[in-house]
């Protein structure tokens, strides 16, 4: 709950200048509501989340580069999301198993007004993390293409063919791709569950591999190898990654 | 399996048969001085036995298809065949009488047929070739009824594709986003959304109207096209750009409805819509050497997977313009840089639109 008197500090972003519009009329007979900026992309609400720190956002699902999900990550949960979409049973199922407030274009008033006031209520709980949202809303059998990375202010966007390796680091996972590290905020298991398993093999507790970069296994000590890769990387592969590397190589050959 | 093994086939196949075993068993009657049943028994007998030898015709039949082998080796296949099976015919003849006549009786028969031993033989030999020509014929039909059949699956495929085609026009992204842009326009410039409204109401009236016909013109599909990207113009504002080069002399030229507008509407969802700043949609036409080129290209991100999408719209593309051309059209689709272009090719056809 906010404090009496206090402004709701708002930002809504939407690739459609008209979609902006909707929301910003819908919010002038709501003077508690400030809208302290209106992005048309995903790189813009990054930039403007960090310099403004609102307490709520309208947030589009499908934008270019960067869709709605995207910028959760890239933000994190500590604020009130609205989503807002078009028409995407998936997204629709993933908002309603995560019990996130959603608003279907064209909004209506009273929906507007119902999803707002809960939006209120709730200020300050935390948004369900972003990457299980997104992994909800993705249609069956689809796995991800491309990573999002947050360097300080920088936003780098990884495709999954270009990842070579991922290496578990306490709360975050290092990517390794085309020879730079990137530290993502996000458990390696939830990694691995987004990343299709016909090129991805989980070698180790802490490594995931993308296997067209594995050149070869040698022996290294009892029980365990070490995976080769194309650029030299050596990582440990233990007895149970090992099964599951050799039944995917076996069943590719 | 064999054509003929079925109950009702094979039942009529043998019917032919008896005319043949009567004739017989007449000569044995009259010539070989034998009672009826006797002479009746012994020559359903041994051309029951001949029935069943000849349908073995089949596989060699199969083993050369006609046309596809030389002559000589088709005479070689079946006179060889056909002299083993006609000696075993009268081999079998033989034991057959040994079997059902008395010895008496079997050496009567014997020594009054031994001198046509030749002419049977001869029967057998023509007989076997009969059978063989008759199989030929059994092949000929169960062909053209399979591929008779297969253009029916052909034929079956392209409607199907039509008709998904035809139903997926109206995309439901498309009407929702419309919407909502008619809904923000109400209150900032009422004459923009109604001007909106009305530019919907047309394109839903053409999609309805042209999806009945068998083909409109290319002006036709071309005004669908202006106004489905007039109203996505609303949406995208400066984003989205569209360019047109059309040949004056493409204008009347007949295509299937709907052909171009999932191509456009590809262009547009995946490729103007995921970039941040927007691009261009350009489409052209042009006819030369008989032929309607058609090309659609567009900006797309190269970077994301999801320009690749919108498969199972060119699929649908690509099956129409089969079954409907078969090998006369082609389509081709290409990336170059940030271009993303599919290009048509059919015969250039002119005429009124037909229902």
């Amino acid at each position: 709950m906010t404090a009496p008197g206090k402004k709701i500090r708002a930002l809504i972003v939407d690739d459609e200048e008209l979609a902006r519009q909707v929301i910003r009329e819908l919010l002038q007979s709501h003077p508690e509501v400030e809208i302290l900026a209106e992005c048309a992309n995903g790189f813009e609400a990054a930039k403007a989340f960090a310099e403004h720190q609102p307490d709520l956002i309208f947030l589009d699902v499908q934008m270019p580069k960067l869709t709605g999900f995207d910028v959760l990550e890239l933000i994190g949960t500590d604020v009130s999301v609205i989503f807002i979409t078009a028409y995407d049973q998936y997204a629709m199922r993933a908002f309603e198993v995560h019990a996130v407030d959603y608003l279907l274009k064209p909004i209506g008033r009273e929906r507007f007004e119902a999803a707002l006031e809960r939006a209120k209520r709730r200020m300050g709980e935390k948004m369900p993390p972003a990457h299980e949202l997104a992994a909800a809303a993705r249609p069956p059998q689809q796995f991800l293409e491309r990573l999002v990375v947050k360097d300080g202010t920088r936003v780098t966007l990884i495709p999954v063919g270009k990842l070579d390796y991922a290496e578990a680091q306490d709360d975050y996972v290092a990517l390794a791709s085309q020879g730079k590290k990137h530290l993502k905020q996000q458990t390696i298991a939830g990694l691995e569950a987004g990343l299709n398993p016909d090129s991805f093999v989980r070698i180790h507790r802490s490594y995931i591999v993308n296997l067209e970069r594995v050149v070869r296994i040698e022996p290294y000590g009892k029980d365990s190898r070490l995976a080769i890769l194309t650029d030299g990387a050596r990582l440990p592969v233990s007895r149970a990654g090992y099964a599951r590397l050799k039944a995917l190589l076996d069943e590719r050959k | 399996m064999h054509p003929l093994l079925t109950r009702n086939r094979l039942g009529l196949y043998l019917l032919a048969w008896v005319p043949l075993a009567a004739t017989s068993a007449y000569v044995l009657v009259t010539r070989g001085g034998l009672g009826w049943l006797q002479a009746t028994a012994l020559a359903v007998a041994v051309f029951l036995f001949y029935a069943f030898l000849c349908l073995s015709a089949w596989y060699p039949c199969r083993a050369t298809p006609l046309g596809k082998v030389s002559f000589v080796r088709l005479l070689l296949t079946h006179l060889s065949a056909a002299v083993l099976i006609s000696f075993a015919w009268t081999q079998a003849g033989a034991a057959l009488s040994y079997a059902i006549l008395s010895p008496e009786k079997f050496e009567a028969i014997r020594t009054q047929f031994r001198p046509q031993l030749n002419s049977i033989f001869t029967i057998g030999v023509l007989l076997y070739l009969l059978s063989v020509a008759f199989h030929y014929v059994l092949i000929a039909m169960e062909d053209s009824r399979h591929a008779e059949a297969q253009a029916v699956e052909a034929r079956v495929l392209a409607r199907d594709a039509e008709l998904k085609a035809l139903k997926a026009q109206v995309n439901p992204h498309f009407l929702f986003n419309s919407l909502n842009s008619i809904s923000a326009l109400t209150s900032v410039d009422p004459a923009k959304a109604r001007e909106m409204c009305i530019l919907l109401a047309e394109f839903l009236r053409m999609t309805l109207g042209l999806g009945e016909k068998n083909t409109i013109r290319l002006s036709e599909e071309l005004a669908l096209l202006e106004r489905f990207l007039a109203i996505e113009k609303v949406r995208f504002g400066a984003r989205l750009r569209v360019e047109e080069a059309i040949q004056d002399e493409s204008k009347a030229l007949l295509i299937p409805p709907l052909l171009l507008q999932p191509l456009v509407e590809n262009a547009v969802m995946h490729g103007i819509a995921n970039l941040p700043d927007g691009g261009t949609i350009r489409v052209a036409s042009q006819c030369q050497d008989g032929r309607l080129s058609i090309t659609i290209e567009n900006s797309f991100d190269a970077e994301s997977t999801s320009a690749r999408r919108g498969g199972l719209g060119l699929l649908n593309v690509r099956r129409r313009l089969e079954g409907r051309y078969e090998k006369q059209s082609s389509m081709q689709v290409n990336t170059d840089g940030d271009r993303f272009r599919v290009q048509l090719s059919l015969p250039a056809e002119s005429g009124a639109s037909q229902k």
